[in-house]
């Protein structure tokens, strides 16, 4: 005898005759894995897609950005935010005076008004803000030029145009030196701002009108407190800083004892990164664990159509030992088949997978991320599935008597 | 038996063999003792109704089980103690089965079929090397041309000549055959039949195991099981002879078989 062991080549020959053999069964024992699989892949890239689009939206508030809010920051007690707002324009310059870990500052004010160009008119959001603006929010002007200190400090009739205003109200024009008028009060459009695309919330960010704060405040709203002051940090490093800074000039200015309630809230990029990040986890870890159970359910099928599969092939084992199969051929052929229809239904319920993701993208709009790490896991699960569940109807094959085997009817 | 001083080689030497079945409290003989030898190129037929202990008798003979009680010494091997492993490896070198209801693979081409046994074999020859064997042997059983069908275009005929072939295609010691006819019309039985006398005409030992006597009587000995013994032990001398007419290429081993079956 030249060696005990059959050579593995055979048993791989033995295996890919017998699932050619059933091609129907075998697909059927697959398809569990290909719809997995495939679940897997899609879900992940689609959970991928969300995060990344959350990441780039709270990146597109702003470098080292900080708001500062009025009113309570928690609700102790019976305390709570009134309405009146407690910030002002002082507060804002002197923000910028005093704290040296702050870059930028702009005063924020808010208003809604509809728009009139000529014929056409436009509802929309109007804020109110300094000439740091652009700066903290890393938002510039495609078209023409963003207004100056001397508009803010004169409350000049200015203003610049989100794409979505200007592609409603000068569609088929320059908007950059037209006038529109706001609540009857023409303005003079400077520019055009850069597409910023939506928001967190799913708000288009580029439906806004953006003006002078002292020109919105006089002309508009005709209030005398800001809504808000948008800040930057000096760097990433320094947005710690910057909080400690704001927070002890606005305790003086506000004469609020250090370890009074504040009547300012402050909120940094990076606290709304972590704040959403909690979200995307928990949404990654539901949808690792329905692709989890998808898989299980793919597994299980081909346990379970691999039993039937060896109680209906019993006469073939049966055939297989009369002739010199021993027990541990059989459980290599059948465990080979069953990781062979795991591998292979993985690798179609990848293409499954990517096609399904693809086809998302393109007609649903949605952002998509195929990771190759989500590939290889799968791949890796698949395998492992084969293995797992299909060593158990494999050793029960293995054990049968061929005497038995081979009158089985 | 009269043993002659220049004995044949002996490929069955059975002595003393008893199966007893445990049913629960119940035991049950099915064999109650059996001494039986057969010789290298013998056609030996067993005979006898069910319940006789034909079929325990077969299935020990066949290395599919283990006696309880007693020695086997199929081609010189003592093959009575062996484990459920060694025993494939013993069907699959010394035994060439074939059975009533032709156990082909389905959906599997008559080639496949044949070159099963050398698969598990531990032979290590080349696919080439094992699609040749099983083509020399459906050649020997007259299914030239017949290789690619698959079981189901065949005719039971047909489908019973494949399985012949896979039986010999090992070279085994003997041929065990169970009903090899029993699933098959007389003239057809007659064509089987004739191909296990010609292939024992060329040497190879045959044990057909049966209940029809009209096929018994194509062996060059019968033996009668009954309630567990052997109850009577003949020499036809003019035996039946079968249809030779369809069998083409029936000839000596292929020497290559012959030279690894043996080493």
């Amino acid at each position: 005898m030249k060696s005990s062991v059959m050579r593995i080549s055979n048993i791989t020959m033995v295996g890919l005759r017998a699932i050619a053999r059933n091609k129907m069964r075998s697909f059927l024992t697959a398809l569990g894995i290909i719809i997995g699989v495939g679940c897997v892949i899609a879900v992940v890239a689609i959970g991928n897609g969300a995060t990344k689009s959350v990441e780039n939206t709270i990146n597109s508030l702003g470098t080292n950005y900080i708001m500062l809010f009025p009113g309570a920051a928690t609700s102790s007690g019976a305390r709570m935010f009134t309405g009146n707002s407690t910030l002002t324009a002082d507060d804002a310059d002197a923000i910028k005076a005093e704290c040296p870990a702050v870059a930028y500052v702009s005063p924020t004010v808010r208003a809604a008004a509809q728009i009139v160009a000529g014929e056409l008119n436009w509802g929309t959001s109007i804020q109110g803000v300094s000439v740091d603006y652009p700066l903290i929010r890393s938002w510039n002007v495609s078209q023409g030029t963003f207004f100056s200190d001397q508009d803010v400090k004169g409350a000049s009739k200015v203003c610049v145009l989100g794409t979505t205003v200007a592609d409603n109200l000068f569609p088929d024009g320059e908007a950059a030196g037209q006038i529109v008028r706001i609540k009857n009060v023409p303005f003079k459009v400077l520019g055009v701002l850069e597409k910023k695309g939506g928001n967190m919330m799913g708000q288009d960010q580029d439906d806004t009108v953006i003006a002078p704060y002292t020109t919105v405040m006089k002309r508009l709203s005709g209030k005398t407190k800001i809504d808000m002051i948008q800040l930057s940090a000096v760097s990433a490093d320094q947005v710690q800083q910057a909080q400690n800074e704001i927070d002890a000039v606005l305790r003086q200015r506000h004469r609020i004892a250090p370890n009074g309630d504040a009547d300012f809230q402050m909120r940094s990029q990076e606290e709304i990164a972590q704040a959403s990040g909690a979200q995307t986890a928990i949404l990654r870890i539901l949808l690792l664990v329905i692709a989890g159970i998808s898989l299980l359910v793919g597994g299980i099928g081909i346990m379970n159509i691999m039993l039937v599969s060896v109680t209906e092939r019993t006469r073939e084992i049966g055939i297989r030992m009369a002739i010199g199969a021993k027990g541990r051929h059989v459980l290599l052929q059948f465990l080979f088949e069953a990781v062979t229809l795991a591998i292979v239904g993985g690798a179609l319920g990848i293409a499954l997978g990517i096609g399904a993701s693809l086809a998302v993208k393109r007609f649903l709009q949605w952002p998509i991320v195929v990771t190759p790490a989500s590939v290889a896991l799968s791949f890796g699960v698949a395998a492992f599935v084969g293995i797992f569940f299909g060593y158990y109807p494999a050793r029960k094959a293995a054990k049968l008597d061929p005497i038995d085997a081979l009158r089985y009817e | 038996m009269v043993h002659e001083p220049n004995d044949p080689k002996k490929v069955i030497e059975i002595h003393g063999l008893t199966k007893v079945y445990e049913m629960g409290e119940v035991e049950v003989r099915a064999l109650a003792g059996v001494d039986l030898l057969v010789d290298e190129g013998e056609f030996l037929a067993v005979m006898g109704p069910s319940g006789s202990g034909k079929s325990t008798l077969m299935n020990i003979l066949g290395c599919l089980d283990r006696p309880t009680d007693g020695t086997y010494l199929l081609d010189g091997v003592d093959v009575s103690t062996l484990n459920r492993d060694e025993r494939a490896v013993i069907r699959n070198a010394k035994i060439g089965f074939v059975f009533q209801s032709f156990n082909l693979l389905p959906r599997t081409s008559a080639a496949e079929n044949v070159e099963l046994p050398l698969i598990y074999g531990d032979l290590g020859w080349s696919r080439a090397e094992r699609r040749k064997a099983a083509m020399d042997a459906l050649f020997r059983v007259g299914l030239k041309g017949r290789e690619h069908s698959h079981s189901s275009q065949l005719s039971g005929g047909q489908q019973q000549r494949v399985a012949i072939a896979r039986a010999l295609v090992t070279n085994p010691a003997m041929l065990l055959a169970d009903e090899p006819t029993g699933n098959l019309d007389s003239r057809t039985s007659e064509e089987i039949i004739g191909i296990f006398q010609s292939l024992n005409d060329s040497g190879k030992t045959v044990v057909l195991i049966t209940h029809e006597p009209d096929i018994a009587q194509h062996a060059k000995r019968v033996v009668t099981v009954r309630d567990g013994v052997i109850q009577n032990d003949e020499k036809i001398q003019q035996h039946r002879v079968g249809v030779r007419d369809n069998v083409s290429g029936i000839g000596p081993p292929v020497p290559a078989i012959a030279a690894e079956a043996t080493s």
